[in-house]
């Protein structure tokens, strides 16, 4: 019995080195029709790839990206013109993994990067992109280690210190609360980024923060200590830059201490609403500022919302709609550079960082919307209320 | 009044803790072994719930009941599958079982229910009573989750102690060789154990998401670890002491949060394990065994 074991065993192996080989082969092979341009035009779609939590705790904001992403190449693949050709490879939200599934890419013969879906892994894999050069577009990783001294590496989203920074502005702007308290994700670079660039940009604007809170990944459950302190201390708008998990169970707990604050939340706060079976009156007044609603009457988004939903089945939120906007903004600066796809990935990465600077976009997430050459895009987030558990325009 | 207030917060964290911490040290008590997919089983009980009462609309008693069936047949076949074929293996090999077991469960629930976060409907609702005008408020669910802990380890302690099959449990405990030489079932035995730790499990779930309501795969891996942290912390294998470590754990966290720093509770928490587990190796009421050879 063990033996025939053994022997299975050591099929498998070999089936798997050998397969392992035939990988390799196809990639050096797909290299061949690149630089062979003249003789065998056989690439007609770019290759596009990027990774992303698509299992593990993270993994609805890595899905989310994959398909948003997914429907845009299939719109834009029947259209004809610019095709693409679109992989998503699991990272599960690990930085190591990231660079594995990042390698595996490569293995495909990967053209153009959509990065990663969420900071950690972004930071790693926007490193190897840089030095690969390799274009990359991320959708969601706004952390901003991820671009900072990379030519090559464009965020579609805000980046952490814009959002905290505009919505300190835009408190003070409206006068939404006068005593603040803070409660942020200590051990994520996301929730802790926007923090520390909201903090000094409420000093400079004179906005006084009465109480400042922290928790981690391993205490998200109980908030009682976090909002007696922010209650202690009169907060009257608590700002919460984090997803939207455990700013549910904030919401629910300060109800149920009898604390009826103002919230103000950033995009990681979208997709409360879809929290399934969740109690939206809890949310009610909730504020946010998210590039995307998935509610807005727009015809672009109504179509894609609609779409998502048929595909799918659940409403789509920011990630998705940044996914789809990221393959949409590629479609605009391929034409405007004139790339083909049998093109080289550094040709390609040369003209895009060209490219992507001089471009103006219009998306789902953004109207108008530009990039800098240091790779930061410039939007405006569009500040939202909840009421009758539904985003209203708060301008 | 801030005192009793985070002494309630503490008492309803740590009775979570405890309600977990009493099936981890039950099948470790019995079996000994570290059954690292306790906590899973716990988001499995907490998922059948939610669907039967949200999805179909069942009452919340017999949601609890179908979460307990369905995690002791699960509690079962796990052992039949993945820890009874490794009965005399060293137990490094179990443990590292379990732990495949605790992965297996979190990737099966993602594909099966997704990894989109749910919101749990209370099972007594989320009503609190307040004292002191407002100053101070308990939620109904602590003490339900407390009064349900006490229970259990009341009813286990008598189970082990005064039942023919609790006798069996404590005979496989002490030598497997010696009460399977004396006519005990021992594969039997620990089959039982696993059903009522996994039943336990499925309280668990529930209360656990009452309390805290957010539910997802990974919804029971962290107070799991938690929780086997009370467990040690109280003496694992002793059932009134995974029972009070449970308590102190969460009075702890809350009070090093409250009184310290938010940033150091779970430094707080695990220094002062530490230097427990320093002056009592076996935990607060563990018994200290001597190795027999």
């Amino acid at each position: 019995m063990k033996k025939i074991f053994c022997v299975f065993i050591s099929f498998v192996l070999i089936i798997g080195l050998l397969s392992g080989c035939g990988g390799s082969d196809s990639a050096s092979s797909g290299d061949d029709n690149s630089t062979g341009k003249n003789e065998e035009p056989v690439a007609v779609a770019f290759k596009l790839g990027g990774t992303g939590p698509l299992t593990g705790g993270a993994a609805i904001y890595g899905n989310a990206a994959k398909n948003g992403a997914q429907i845009a190449v299939e719109e834009i693949n029947a259209q004809g013109g610019i095709k693409f050709e679109l992989k998503y490879e699991d990272d599960e939200h690990d930085a190591e993994k990231a660079v594995n599934a990042y390698n595996k890419l490569k293995d495909w013969g990967i053209q153009i990067s959509l990065g990663s879906v969420t900071s950690t892994p972004g930071v790693a894999t926007s490193a190897e992109t840089f030095s690969d050069r390799i274009f990359a577009l991320t959708p969601s990783a706004s952390a901003t280690a991820v671009i900072e001294g990379k030519d090559n590496v464009y965020q579609m989203c805000f980046a952490d210190p814009n959002q905290g920074s505009a919505s300190a502005q835009y408190i003070v702007d409206k006068k939404l609360g006068t005593k603040i308290a803070v409660i942020y994700k200590n051990d994520d670079v996301y929730s802790k980024g926007i923090y520390n660039t909201f903090a000094s940009k409420a000093k400079e604007l004179n906005l006084e923060i009465v109480s400042t809170t922290t928790f981690t990944e391993d205490s998200q459950t109980d908030f009682s200590v976090q909002l007696a302190d922010a209650k202690k201390n009169g907060a009257d708008l608590i700002f919460l830059p984090m997803y939207y998990t455990p700013a549910s169970l904030i919401l629910q707990q300060a109800k149920s201490i009898g604390y009826d604050p103002k919230y103000f939340g950033v995009d990681g706060m979208d997709g409360i609403l879809t929290l399934e079976n969740f109690d939206t009156s809890l949310a009610e007044g909730v504020m946010l500022l998210t590039p995307f609603n998935a509610d807005s009457t727009d015809e672009r988004t109504v179509s894609f919302v609609k779409k998502y939903k048929e595909l799918f089945n659940e409403t789509p939120n920011q990630f998705a709609a940044d996914g789809y906007d990221c393959v949409y903004a590629y479609k605009e600066a391929l034409e405007t550079a004139g790339c083909t796809p049998d093109m080289s990935a550094a040709d390609i990465c040369e003209k895009m960082v060209e490219a992507f600077p001089n471009i103006t976009f219009d998306g789902l997430t953004g109207e108008g919307v530009t990039w800098a050459d240091t790779g930061e895009v410039s939007k405006s987030p569009k500040g939202m209320v909840i009421e009758n558990g539904a985003y209203v325009g708060m301008d | 009044m801030t005192f009793l207030s985070f002494l309630i917060s503490g008492l309803s964290l740590g009775s979570v803790y405890a309600i977990i911490a009493l099936g981890y040290t039950m099948v470790y008590g019995i079996a000994k072994m570290l059954n690292f997919a306790h906590g899973d089983v716990i988001m499995v009980g907490a998922y059948v719930c939610f669907f039967a009462t949200t999805r179909w609309d069942l009452p919340p008693t017999v949601g609890v009941l179908l979460a307990m069936v369905v995690c002791t047949a699960l509690g079962v076949l796990i052992e039949r599958l993945a820890y009874k074929p490794l009965r005399s293996a060293p137990s490094l090999a179990v443990i590292i079982t379990a732990i495949g077991v605790s992965y297996f469960l979190q990737n099966a629930a993602q594909l099966l229910w997704t990894s989109n976060p749910k919101v749990f409907t209370s099972v007594v609702g989320n009503s609190s009573i307040k004292l002191f005008d407002g100053g101070l408020t308990i939620s109904v669910i602590a003490i339900i989750t407390i009064i349900a802990c006490i229970i259990i380890m009341a009813a286990l302690t008598w189970f082990t102690g005064k039942t023919k099959m609790g006798k069996a449990m404590r005979a496989c405990s002490e030598d497997k060789g010696a009460a399977q030489l004396m006519g005990i079932d021992v594969n039997f035995t620990i089959s039982v154990t696993f059903a009522i730790g996994s039943a336990l499990a499925a309280i668990a779930g529930v209360l656990l998401c009452s309390a805290y309501p957010t539910l997802m795969p990974t919804t029971g891996a962290m107070p799991g670890i938690k929780a086997f942290t009370a467990a040690v912390f109280g003496g694992i294998g002793s059932i009134p002491g995974a029972m009070i470590g449970g308590l102190l754990l969460g009075i702890i966290e809350i009070f090093g949060k409250g009184y310290i720093s938010t940033q150091l509770s779970d430094a707080i928490v695990f220094a002062v394990l530490i230097i427990t587990l320093l002056v009592k190796p076996a935990g607060l009421l563990g018994k200290q065994t001597t190795e027999k050879v």
